[in-house]
């Protein structure tokens, strides 16, 4: 294994700005940054496991049925960390409500396992799906800094604009409201993918 | 009846599965080159969203729920099973997939490969998973209600990659800094395209 198959997938072959998978359950978790940070947590834990045992089952399962056997293991990580996250951390497991369920029909997670585990080895796809979880992590993450840094002041939910920069305090700062909406999670996103292109010139469409 | 209209315009246009929750976006995105395919792709998800969600909504409050089993024998009433609810929503999604797509090649060759591919492609749907989530976090009271808003969710994903397609296919002939063009520049119109379906937010009859 070089070191191709741990750098692709977070710049070169990111999940999300390259491949485009996985967008559907990731953008709305990503008003504060701790949502992002477990979100992407437990996409990676997910990913990288499911990759492990389907590749260890990869020479058992019928080609016909295949799709279901793979949402069927993949369902069974997300109920173990559905549960767990419910046992442990309630209010974040509120706050993400649906999107923990989610994580099942994440295409990272089934591209991943068509793409690489169903034809290699446990521990190359273990990593592989490991990467591919933390590329997508990382994306959320940007996003999410930008969305609470300037929507709501906070990082984590700490103060980080001083508190008498704010207009209701006699100073000249107010929140950007625009950053909480969803449609902004799409902007950004829009972002990122245009400053990554421009550094990456291979990436771009033509 | 109001409460039907109520749920159906809420799910369309207030609550849209793309612009307000980000769902489907996947196929949403990969989808959307030409209308052709989109309006094909679209019509699929309406009519699998509108039949999966009251046989969910079935399966939550007869087998899944706290005490679901009672109508079995009295002393099941304890059982709570909802925690296998998202096996059980995405194998009853994936199984009624699987038989679409036999029935339509069967019965509508011409269908089938017009629509083909797409079927595949809606079991990993999160707009399809997502609308049973909504369904059981909601509480909807009965079946007509989860079937409406099967409805009503089905056909707000489809407006949105029909108007996605339309403005797509015009911009192909115009000129977008480079690193922008394809994936960066669908983010940003599906946003700008997101804040304007803010304004129905809020909207009751």
């Amino acid at each position: 294994m070089d070191k191709e198959t741990y750098l692709k997938p977070l710049f070169k072959g990111n999940p999300i700005t390259v491949l485009v998978l996985g967008i559907c359950s990731s953008l709305a978790v990503t008003v504060q940054l701790k949502g992002a940070l477990v979100m992407a947590l437990s996409v990676t834990l997910v990913t990288a496991f499911s990759s492990l045992f389907i590749s260890l089952l990869r020479n058992t399962i019928p080609n016909r049925v295949r799709i279901i056997v793979q949402l069927v293991v993949v369902a069974m990580f997300v109920i173990l960390i559905d549960q767990a996250l419910k046992a442990f951390s309630y209010d974040t497991s509120k706050m993400l409500s649906v999107y923990i369920g989610l994580i099942i029909t994440n295409c990272i997670i089934m591209g991943r396992i068509e793409a690489f585990a169903l034809g290699n080895k446990p521990w190359p796809s273990f990593v592989d799906g490991a990467f591919n979880g933390l590329g997508y992590g990382m994306i959320l993450v940007i996003v999410a800094f930008f969305r609470e840094l300037f929507g709501s002041g906070t990082l984590l939910g700490f103060q980080i604009i001083p508190a008498s920069w704010y207009i209701e305090n006699g100073g000249w700062y107010a929140n950007n409201g625009l950053m909480i909406l969803p449609p902004m999670a799409l902007i950004l996103l829009g972002c990122v993918v245009w400053v990554h292109r421009s550094i990456d010139k291979d990436l771009q469409e033509q | 009846m109001m409460d039907y209209i109520n749920i159906f315009i809420k799910s369309v246009f207030v609550e849209n599965m793309v612009f307000s929750f980000f769902l489907g976006m996947c196929s949403y995105l990969a989808v959307s080159k030409t209308v052709k395919t989109a309006t094909g792709l679209g019509l699929a998800v309406i009519f699998v969203l509108a039949i999966t969600l009251p046989l969910n909504y079935l399966l939550y409050e007869y087998v899944l729920k706290a005490g679901a089993l009672t109508w079995l024998s009295p002393n099941l009433a304890g059982v709570d099973l909802s925690f296998l609810s998202y096996i059980v929503y995405i194998a009853m999604i994936a199984t009624f997939v699987q038989i679409v797509e036999m029935f339509v090649e069967k019965f509508s060759p011409g269908l089938y490969s017009s629509l083909g591919i797409f079927l595949p492609l809606i079991a990993v749907n999160c707009a399809i998973l997502g609308g049973s989530l909504f369904m059981q976090e909601r509480g909807y009271s009965n079946v007509g209600e989860a079937f409406t808003f099967g409805l009503g969710s089905g056909i707000g994903w489809f407006l949105a990659i029909v108007a996605m397609a339309a403005i797509r296919e015009k911009l192909a002939y115009s000129n977008v800094p480079k690193p922008l063009k394809g994936l960066g520049l669908a983010f940003i119109i599906t946003g700008l395209m997101g804040i304007a379906f803010m304004s129905f937010m809020g909207f009751q009859l």
